[in-house]
């Protein structure tokens, strides 16, 4: 056989060696020699917990999206709900390895010698009161206009979280943040063209996406609600609070309601708990089932 | 060629595992090789985007390169900040992704204060890396990996993939 070299076929490598798999055996610190130092004056636990709720937001709203592998109205669109799923899962990824770094306490306890990462063990042995969500990320897909518009009212207050949060004293909060508004903004604009796309399409179309987002509006307020981790977070100047955000999303909403001819909604703000204390519907608990069962029923178990 | 440049050259040869045509260096991953006291060599590489599933095999990539140049030891971090964009891809880089029937980026939008809706399609100046035409559509803001959209030529017909400005 001729000698070849590493880089002859780009591919070469890739078919002897299963340990090149990205997503194979090998699990690595999403935040391998980042200087994770809690910054003077703060609480790790109100960093930890801020980091887990911002990262619970997107590793909830990464699975309902990925719910739609497969099954999307086009390959197009399941592709790019695809990515949008992935994008949100980093960020989650990185927000919970950051919880966990600034206060070890918040990681769920695994048997000795178990080989669970820290944001995996925080992703998969969390019951539904322990995660922090919004509910408007938990509710069920709906269809495709029900996923179009709560990944507007998502990605735009989120986008705007995150430009904030990008002047975050916790550096790695702060570069979390910088990076994942780049991500935002083209969901934003992805949801936002579809919401159009929709809203003056058929009469059918249109009717379905009006439904859809008066049937998440009741969600829509808890969003901007201040919890006191978020006060906590924004005094200590690591976190963003919500409140402060509202009318710039309002803004952004309405010039999509105003290009779509769309009333904004006025449905009341829907009553009970708030996800960020673990309140949360039914819905999440069904969904966490299917996302943990394989991780809970193996905690020794490698992937 | 000082020991730094030996290990310099043998991370800049390693190639990204999703875009096997361009380098790290020329991707514009790689952030920094050094030396350490000790005498590690010490490489930082940062994510193209949050969900970036290529770091384990960069790492991997990198250390088996640096072992096989005679660096008994390697130590990879990530570097965060600043975050990646597609501005730091190389001429060389662009090149390598053109002749690959990749349409390399154009410049990454300018930050500073917050980011504008877009409610119409992405104007870009993307032009068919195949028949270099400039009569194209977009398919998907979305393509084959994260950071790709999916563009057709109305020309030569032939679909392809564009890196997206970030
Ligand atoms: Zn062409």
């Amino acid at each position: 056989m001729p000698a070849h070299h590493d880089h002859e076929s780009v591919y070469s490598g890739l078919l002897v060696n299963d340990a090149h798999w990205a997503f194979g055996t090998d699990f690595e610190d999403p935040l391998a020699g980042v200087d994770t130092t809690v910054p003077d004056g703060v609480d790790p636990a109100v960093l930890a917990r801020y980091c887990l709720v911002l990262g619970d937001d997107a590793l909830v709203l990464s699975h309902r999206l990925t719910e739609w592998c497969g099954r999307a109205p086009d390959l197009e669109e399941d592709i790019a709900l695809a990515n949008i799923a992935l994008d949100l899962l980093g960020q989650a990824r990185l927000l919970l390895a950051r919880a966990a770094a600034a206060d070890p306490s918040c990681v769920p306890a695994l048997p000795e010698g178990s080989p669970v990462p820290a944001e995996d063990a925080l992703a998969y042995f969390r019951a539904d009161r322990d995660f922090g969500n919004v509910r408007l990320v938990e509710v069920p897909n709906g269809d495709f206009a029900e996923t179009t518009a709560r990944l507007l009212l998502f990605a735009t207050w989120r986008l705007a979280l995150f430009e904030r949060l990008a002047g975050s004293r916790d550096a790695v909060l702060s570069a979390v943040a910088a990076k994942g508004r780049k991500e935002l903004s083209y969901h934003r604009d992805f949801a936002g063209r579809w919401f159009l796309t929709l809203a003056q399409g058929t009469e059918e179309s249109r009717r379905r996406v009006l439904d859809a987002l008066g049937g998440l509006w009741p969600l829509w307020p808890e969003l901007f609600r201040s919890h006191p981790v978020e006060t906590a977070a924004a005094q200590a100047g690591v976190g963003v609070d919500p409140a402060s955000v509202a009318a710039e999303v309002d803004a952004v909403l309405a010039r999509v309601f105003a290009a779509a001819d769309v009333p904004r909604p006025e449905a009341a703000p829907r009553v009970g708990g708030a996800g960020r204390d673990g309140a949360h519907t039914e819905a999440l608990g069904r969904m966490l089932a299917e996302m943990q069962v394989v991780a809970r029923a193996h905690p020794g178990g490698r992937w | 060629m000082t020991t730094l440049d030996r290990a310099r050259a043998a991370a800049e040869s390693v190639v990204d595992p999703e875009l096997p045509m361009l380098t790290l260096a020329d991707l514009g991953v790689l952030r920094a090789v050094e030396l350490a006291a000790d005498g590690a060599v010490r490489v930082a590489i940062t994510p193209t985007y949050s969900g970036c599933p290529a770091m384990a095999a960069m790492r991997d990539d990198l250390v088996r390169e640096l072992r096989g140049a005679g660096f008994a030891e390697v130590r990879v971090r990530i570097a965060l900040d600043p975050a990646w964009t597609t501005d730091w891809i190389t001429p060389r880089g662009r090149a390598a992704l053109a002749a690959a029937g990749i349409s390399p980026p154009g410049p990454a939008p300018r930050r500073g204060g917050p980011v504008v809706l877009d409610l119409l399609p992405p104007r870009r100046d993307v032009r068919c890396p195949r028949c270099e035409s400039a009569d194209v559509e977009l398919t998907s803001e979305f393509g084959s990996t994260a950071c790709k959209a999916l563009y057709r030529c109305r020309a030569c017909l032939e679909p392809f993939d564009h890196v997206k400005e970030i």
